[in-house]
């Protein structure tokens, strides 16, 4: 076992970074099913979790497993499990029990070609729009995507600091690409851990989903004296199933506007030389890195390009991209997808700025030179 | 003494929730419910240290009426949400209560492996052979040949024997008992909790309304009747050939095993696991 | 993030360890060399057999884009690898080809090492051969040293197989010194090559 001491600099792929990223925040469970690419996560927490008085368990598939998670959650346990495109499908399920119980929880999707069992071990960005509406049911969610070894572990202990703070599952989209790409990283010495709001009146007076000014009811774990019910039924304040209209409405807003008040906290983005650009490529996970490169070429070039990459998917940050959209003759959104992405940026889009697509889902990650060509026809 | 009985399940309901239950008149749904309170109260547990989880259907709404860490899942998951909750925090004591379809349909394939796996959980499955809450379409465990809203014409599929399967499945404790049989329930449910390791109790019970009424069966006393007559004491059948044995059912405990427990086998991999980081950072 | 990069291709057949040289290689210059990197592979059924490979860009600054460009070093260690990824090498790239395997090496800046007939005959194993061909490459490669890249292997070969892979890996790099860059014949390219 090599030494896992902060500030040394160690060679890591995207999947252990976010192992790393995850012990960090707090996780101490794991459930997970076996998939390519994204067994390496589900190896590594089951030779490291013991070893922290955590628990790892392999499950009967990803079902079984996002129930495992959600359980240990309830019983006040910072909880994971990662799968790809065919097991996401699975847990989708009790993924939406999760939104609706408000239960914290991250679920990493290291992307595949899909869809079915379709290409196990390349790169696709297929899964951006079932991560946001694959559960049933109008529901809130967060979805971070990653691109490199550095960001799986930031990223990750920000979905872990997300999912507490306002109760909500956090997806974590990676791709085959982030995943195994190995890159020098060294252990930040600390960082800041969001645990989630426990009730702090006696258990007598504890209304387990009361509103309050945030809109995220403390929540109190099982076994600790505030016996309460919890149930994948619409719920009132005190989670018993109701199916009154007056008792409905509020709980469901306040799923909704819990995120919405949010924001400033949840929308992650990272520009690059967008200040004076008339051209900007919007992209997200490993195409983002692509994407730089052609910036840095268009801009060897004489021409004035830049990025921005989105860290957040959902809630869409609109507001970082309208600014974008107002600045520039055109935006590129290119995707390992037919166009995910870049319909939300059509959808926010209320100037003249053209929104150009480009899609290669062949299972090759997007090159610099894909990128750069589109740039070159813009003008 | 009913009145004591009753004095009883009042301590374990929850005075917060707003009543009627939503059984229907003469459920046995609400039988499971009373033997299972009086087991817990004989062993004496904490209701803080009790988690009762339980799927969709009938059964699924028992544990909103109790005043226990309660936790009502989605269909056939129960045994995941439970695994995840028993692991995080052994101390609780996990009770999961699934119908048939709950357990044996949807969620057939956690029931076999939670039973391989051997947590230390302990599984009501209260076997009404329908689909009730749903308008009473054929489960697993229709006897062939009888009468569903998805099977009219007639059932043509064989129906599951839970206990069996569990014994197979390799769980460490199962028996089974009926709504009639209320006393043997009691002391099945009493010995299935105290039991360290997957323990499984499967209950026949009555759906007179969805199973019953379609069946020649229609009322809650010609159900209770039907359990009286075709349940054979496991001691009994265990003389009895196949042939005496048709169309009737063992009761009692069909495995009791000691074998090693998920909890308590993880719970030394921690201590192993910890003392060997321990033993790194030294060097 | 504009910085210059330079990259290595390590290819051939699926269970010639060649991921493992890579992750060596990337390892040597990050952790031991001070450098950034991007180690990258093609993961799949494929690499069960015919051409797989793994590269390793390395910088001095941040790396974007992590698979290769246009590669500066190729380590062919079987035909259909070398046939599959020689195309894209830069005009002043190397080419270095496991002569025991490659019987028709691309020509121009191309070296040859028969790296699996070392290794049968002097270190007595040929699963060794990715060990002396990653000793080579160290030697080639101008931005790594060869103590960085023995360093990370030291660290992380399980001592069982360290004698023997450090062995392999010395015999690798002595065979490499024996190269004379210089003299290697020019490649045709672009323009050039026109006829």
């Amino acid at each position: 076992m090599r030494k896992k001491s902060p500030g040394k600099v160690r060679l890591l792929q995207g999947n252990e970074a976010v192992v790393e990223g995850a012990l960090a925040a707090g996780c101490r469970f794991f459930a997970g099913y076996p998939i390519t690419p994204a067994s390496e996560i589900s190896e590594i927490l089951s030779i490291r979790l013991p070893r922290i008085g955590g628990t790892f368990i392999q499950m009967e598939d990803e079902i079984a497993s996002m129930g495992a998670v959600i359980g240990a959650s309830l019983a006040g346990v910072k909880s994971m499990t990662a799968t790809s495109g065919p097991g996401f499908s699975l847990m989708q399920e009790n993924l939406g029990y999760a939104c609706i119980a408000e239960v914290p929880c991250v679920v990493v999707n290291v992307m595949r070609g899909g869809p079915s069992t379709g290409l196990p071990t390349h790169p696709s960005q297929g899964d951006v729009m079932q991560a946001r509406w694959g559960t049933h049911g109008d529901h809130p969610v967060i979805v971070l995507a990653v691109s490199s070894v550095k960001d799986c572990f930031d990223i990750t202990v920000k979905a872990f600091n997300l999912s507490e703070a306002f109760r909500v599952p956090v997806i974590i989209l990676s791709d085959e690409v982030v995943a195994h790409t190995r890159e020098s990283f060294a252990l930040p010495e600390a960082l800041p851990v969001i645990d989630r709001p426990k009730p702090n009146m006696p258990p007598e007076w504890y209304i387990p989903y009361a509103d309050n000014s945030r809109g995220v009811p403390p929540m109190a774990a099982f076994g600790e004296g505030y016996r309460y019910h919890v149930t994948g039924l619409i719920h009132d304040v005190r989670g018993f199933p109701t199916e009154r209209a007056d008792e409905i409405d509020p709980f469901m807003k306040r799923l909704f506007r819990k995120i919405t008040q949010g924001f400033e906290e949840i929308i992650l983005s990272d520009s690059y030389m967008t200040e004076d650009a008339d051209v900007c490529v919007i992209a997200y996970g490993s195409v983002a890195r692509s994407a730089r490169r052609a910036v840095v070429e268009a801009r060897a070039k004489g021409l004035k390009a830049g990025m921005l990459q989105l860290i957040t998917l959902f809630p869409f940050p609109r507001h970082v991209v309208e600014e974008v959209l107002a600045g520039c003759r055109a935006v590129i959104v290119p995707e390992m997808n037919m166009g995910q992405i870049s319909r939300e940026v059509k959808r926010v889009n209320s100037t003249d700025c053209r929104v150009v697509k480009h899609n290669r889902i062949d299972g090759g990650l997007i090159t610099p030179g894909e990128i750069l060509g589109r740039i070159l026809e813009i003008k | 003494m009913p009145e004591e009985i009753t004095k009883l399940i009042h301590k374990y309901l929850r005075h917060d929730k707003k009543f009627p239950h939503v059984w229907c008149p003469g459920c046995g749904n609400g039988i499971v419910l009373g033997s299972l309170i009086r087991a817990i109260d004989k062993i004496g547990l904490s209701k803080d240290d009790i988690v009762m989880a339980s799927g969709i259907g009938c059964s699924g709404r028992m544990p909103v009426y109790v005043d226990f860490n309660t936790l009502h899942t989605t269909h056939g998951r129960a045994l995941t949400f439970a695994t995840g909750i028993k692991l995080a925090k052994p101390s609780l004591n996990v009770i999961t209560v699934m119908g048939d379809g709950d357990a044996t349909a949807i969620g057939g394939n956690h029931f076999i492996h939670a039973a391989r796996r051997n947590l230390d959980l302990t599984a009501i499955i209260i076997n009404n052979q329908i689909y009730g809450m749903t308008g009473g379409q054929f489960s697993p465990t229709t006897p062939y040949g009888s009468v569903a809203t998805t099977s009219t014409w007639g059932h043509i599929e064989h129906a599951f024997s839970i206990a069996d399967l569990a014994v197979t499945a390799g769980a460490a404790f199962v028996a089974r008992g009926t709504v009639y049989h209320v006393q043997m329930l009691d002391e099945v449910i009493e010995k299935a909790i105290r039991k360290r390791g997957f323990a499984v109790v499967e209950v026949m019970s009555n759906c007179h309304v969805q199973f019953g009424r379609r069946n020649q069966m229609g009322d809650p006393v010609t159900m209770l009747k039907w359990f009286k007559e075709s349940a054979v004491p496991a001691e009994k059948a265990a003389g009895m050939g196949h042939d005496e044995m048709k169309g009737r059912f063992t009761i009692g405990i069909l495995a009791d095993e000691e074998k090693p427990v998920y909890t308590e086998q993880y719970g030394k991999i921690r201590e192993r696991a910890v003392a060997a980081a321990a033993e790194e950072l030294k060097k | 993030m504009s910085g210059r990069r330079y990259e290595v291709r390590l290819s051939g057949s699926g269970g010639q360890g060649i991921i493992m040289a890579a992750i060596l290689l990337a390892e040597g210059a990050a952790v031991y060399g001070g450098k950034q990197v991007a180690q990258t592979q093609s993961y799949g059924p494929e690499a069960r057999g015919g051409a797989s490979k793994a590269e390793v860009v390395i910088s001095n600054e941040p790396i974007d884009y992590p698979k290769a460009l246009v590669p500066d070093l190729l380590l062919a260690m079987n035909q259909a690898s070398c046939d599959l990824y020689s195309k894209d090498i830069k005009r002043e790239g190397i080419i270095i080809i496991d002569s025991t395997n490659v019987g028709q090496p691309p020509p121009g800046r191309t070296i040859a090492i028969p790296f699996t007939g070392i290794a049968r005959r002097e270190i007595g194993k040929e699963f060794a051969a990715n060990m002396v061909a990653l000793g080579a490459v160290s030697c080639l490669c101008p931005e790594v040293t060869e103590g960085a890249v023995e360093a990370a292997l030291m660290a992380r070969v399980p001592p069982g197989t360290r004698t023997l892979n450090l062995k392999a890996f010395k015999t690798g790099v002595k065979e490499a010194r024996k190269i004379d860059t210089a003299k290697l014949r020019h490649r045709y390219h672009g323009e050039e090559a026109e006829v």
